[in-house]
């Protein structure tokens, strides 16, 4: 599997770049001695017109690169823990619908279907507005938005492996249903839902940067999204300061887009596109 | 007489890291016309590849490395793509083993055989429904008029084969190439296609290179025969010649491994009763709204019979006949409407479900895929062990277990530390026994247990359980389609169609004396019983 991973020149490209974002994600302390919302220098400083400051400074003279490093960290922390939780909620309740189908399907896919009805965003807002904008109720509310597609997929692969005949053989060997589901049927899910999952952080990351856009991000966060949002009054006269947190966050999710895809075609090599024989 | 098609010394080389260089390698023969020229091979022996060059149908990485197909003076293999395009359906036409897949599901059948004539640009629109109709008139479907206005879904197996052939038939082919295209099917509907395809041949002149793993379908309908093994042909000759003097030694193992009609002596039955089935029902209700009554398919209709202790009752039907249903509601996957199944004096029929997974291990399945009946995520250790130690018993006497009967089925111990993946279709299907004898039960039930394999591979799974049958006493229900396979292994045998046992008797009344017409009908329709027969009677 990892074989056919690396044969994948997209996907070790997404891998190096998301390594990147990660070694300045943990680093940045170190990198940067300065916290991101110190004024270093006066404001409006553009990208190397001063030495120690690459990216320039921004409306209230704080470091850019700072910005970004820190930035970085609040980025793939919230991408990471709200897909784990949306992954908490989904899994199971796919996986009772989908195996034991009949009310509890037809009970839980209601639920499911309640969620989707309401526009994702505006469900994310909504719930940020309610609770107090902090890092862990930004976390829960996208996790909240987040969880009904991989409850669907995760019912519709139960659905098709528990017809599968090793079940039937399962079932004659006396094992209880739950049972079956935990040990026989869910490990022969987890490839989509990885497939699945890395894909959700890189929309969790956006939909992150979108509620900081709007100022319902944690106001004690330094994030991508924040930056843009605050920099969108002087983006004509100061590109820099939405330029670049731009380009980290196309760099981010396109990364995490190519893992997605290759592991798709590793995990899955019949569905493979490239359909090689 | 013609030649229609040549091939010389044809070689189609595989991508790197395959299991062997080439799929086909140095193969030739000729057709000429009129004949019907069967290829014989197991899976894996190129045979359909080979085919699938003719047509310029081969899997990307796939290439032809050397040789030529000479057809009508034209070397088919270097065509360019768009004179390949004019000559397939035109000159030379392909048949499928699946006919639904080979179907569009959403055109009706009739636009499907004039999109054939669209796609050569002949005829007009309304002549082209004409030509329709008369196609499928020669393919002798019932009622044309309605089957052109059909949707595949609409058509049985044996129709849907038929439509492919009207098709194939559509432009006069002079090469028809048929791959597989019985092996789906039920042997009555399968001895209709071939005399259908034996009719044709009469009629219309063309050569047929007919594909098949068969020999009996190759004794039935074959002039010349070659046999493939590896990519290699081993032996080539007139079909008698072949069939009752076989020359290469593979070809000769081929033929011993195809179960014979001869009978196996008959065996004193104890009278305990391992099984008993008593007026079992099962009606299955699909539909049903406010304009539509729900449809009712009768599976098991007032089915009663008993297996006794170290017997292995055959269970012969055709697809549709309830033979599977019976069996999966004997081990309870499928709840009955109606009637008993008792094992040991229990009536599964009637446990609740927490009693019933105590009383699981008493009837065992072997199933019919091997490739579906193992968890491709759990090691064979864990599918043998999983239900003795739920059962109570201690882990590592269960595994000690586990490994002796993987060295009982014959495939060592060591077998057991490893995923199903590195196992054959025949590999998987041994453990999928040793699984089931890991419960110590008191019944098998083999549905169709050997059919998806190979003969060769088929007659050693067959020697495991006759041998098993000795050593444990062990009860099967052998479930299967195919009598000459029933015939190797059983003790009675039960016939059933449409959901009712028409027939049941000893291995030899229902072969030499059969009551039913039915069962005399499905005897008629084994492939080439004229030729065992002979084959028995000299043996």
């Amino acid at each position: 599997m990892w074989k056919r991973f690396r044969s994948n020149i997209g996907a070790v490209i997404g891998v190096v770049l998301l390594v990147l974002v990660i070694a300045i994600a943990i680093f940045a302390p170190l990198i940067f001695a300065n916290s991101p919302w110190q004024m270093v220098q006066r404001p409006f400083l553009a990208p190397f017109a001063m030495d120690g400051l690459p990216l320039g400074t921004d409306t209230l003279g704080r470091d850019v690169a700072a910005q970004l490093a820190y930035g970085a960290r609040v980025s793939l922390l919230v991408g990471l823990v709200s897909t784990l939780v949306a992954l908490l909620i989904g899994v199971p309740l796919g996986a009772l619908a989908g195996f034991y189908g009949g009310y509890v399907d037809e009970g839980a896919m209601r639920f499911t279907e309640f969620f989707q009805t309401i526009p994702n965003f505006a469900l994310a807002i909504v719930l940020v507005a309610i609770f107090e904008p902090t890092l862990a109720s930004i976390t829960l509310a996208i996790a909240i938005v987040s969880w009904p597609p991989v409850a669907r997929l995760v019912r519709a692969e139960v659905m098709s492996v528990r017809k599968r005949e090793f079940v039937d053989a399962a079932t004659l060997a006396g094992l209880s249903k739950p049972r079956i589901l935990v040990r026989q049927v869910l490990p022969n899910t987890v490839s989509p839902i990885i497939v699945m999952a890395s894909l959700m952080v890189a929309t969790a990351i956006l939909l992150e940067s979108s509620l900081s856009f709007l100022g319902l991000g944690d106001p004690n966060a330094m994030s991508w999204g924040y930056m843009i949002g605050a920099a969108r009054t002087v983006i004509r006269s100061s590109w820099w300061l939405s330029f670049f947190p731009g380009v980290a966050i196309i760099i981010t999710v396109l990364a995490l887009n190519l893992i997605g895809e290759g592991l798709n075609d590793a995990l899955n090599p019949h569905l493979s596109r490239k359909g090689k024989a | 007489m013609s030649t229609t098609l040549t091939i010389e010394h044809l070689s189609i080389g595989l991508p790197e890291g395959a299991d062997r260089p080439f799929a086909v390698e140095d193969v030739s023969f000729a057709i000429d016309k009129g004949e019907i020229l069967c290829v014989v091979g197991e899976s894996g022996s190129g045979k359909s590849m080979t085919a699938n060059a003719l047509m310029g149908l081969l899997p990307p990485g796939v290439t032809v490395k050397a040789g030529r197909a000479m057809f009508e003076a034209r070397d088919v293999l270097r065509l360019p793509e768009s004179e390949k395009q004019a000559l397939r359906g035109a000159q030379v036409a392909m048949i499928f083993q699946e006919p639904m897949t080979a179907l569009n599901p959403l055109m009706r059948i009739g636009d499907q055989i004039a999109e054939v004539f669209a796609a050569h640009d002949r005829y007009t629109q309304s002549e082209r429904r004409e030509r329709a109709l008369e196609l499928i008139r020669e393919v002798q479907l019932p009622d044309p008029e309605k089957i052109i206005r059909a949707y595949p879904f609409q058509l049985s197996g044996g129709q849907r084969q038929r439509a492919m052939i009207a098709m194939a038939l559509a432009l006069e082919p002079k090469l028809l190439i048929a791959d597989e295209p019985t092996t789906a099917l039920d042997v009555t509907t399968q001895a209709q296609i071939l005399k259908l395809i034996l009719d044709l041949r009469e009629r219309r002149g063309m050569a047929v290179m007919f594909i098949t793993h068969d020999f009996g379908v190759v004794a039935e309908i074959a002039d010349q025969v070659i046999v493939m093994r590896e990519g290699k042909v081993v032996e080539r000759g007139a079909a008698a010649t072949v069939l009752n003097d076989p020359q290469h030694d593979y070809t000769r193992r081929l033929l011993d491994a195809i179960p014979t009609g001869r009978l196996p002596e008959a065996r004193a039955l104890s009278e305990t009763p391992a099984l008993e089935i008593k007026g079992l029902r099962k009606v299955y209700r699909t539909g049903g709204g406010f304009f539509r009554p729900v449809r009712e398919v009768r599976a098991v209709d007032d089915v009663s019979l008993s297996v006794a202790r170290g017997e292995v009752l055959g269970l012969v039907g055709e697809s549709g006949s309830g033979k599977s249903t019976l069996g999966r509601t004997a081990v309870r996957l499928v709840t009955p409407d109606g009637g008993q199944v008792l094992v040991g004096g229990t009536d599964l029929a009637a446990l609740s479900d927490e009693e019933l997974r105590k009383q699981r291990h008493k009837v065992q399945m072997v199933f019919q895929d091997p490739y579906a009946s193992l968890n491709p995520r759990q090691r064979i250790m864990g599918a043998i062990t999983d239900g003795p130690i739920t059962r109570g018993v201690p882990r590592k006497q269960a595994e000690a277990r586990a490994r002796e009967l993987l060295e009982i089925v014959g495939l060592g111990a060591d077998a057991a530390q490893r995923f199903p993946h590195e196992f054959s279709g025949g590999q998987r299907q041994r453990i999928g026994i040793a699984r089931a004898l890991a419960m110590d039960p008191e019944l098998i039930i083999a549905d169709e247990a050997v059919s998806a394999l190979d003969v060769s591979i088929q007659a050693q799974v067959l020697d495991l359980l006759r041998e098993l049958r000795e050593k444990m006493e062990l009860s099967i229900l052998f479930i299967t389609h195919d009598l000459r396979v029933a015939a190797q292994l059983c003790d009675r045998i039960a016939v059933m169609q449409k959901g009712r046992l028409v027939e049941i008797g000893t291995v030899h009344d229902i072969f030499l004396r059969p009551q039913q017409e039915y069962t005399r009908k499905l005897l008629a329709a084994v492939p080439g019983a004229d030729w065992e027969q002979q084959r028995t009677a000299t043996v």
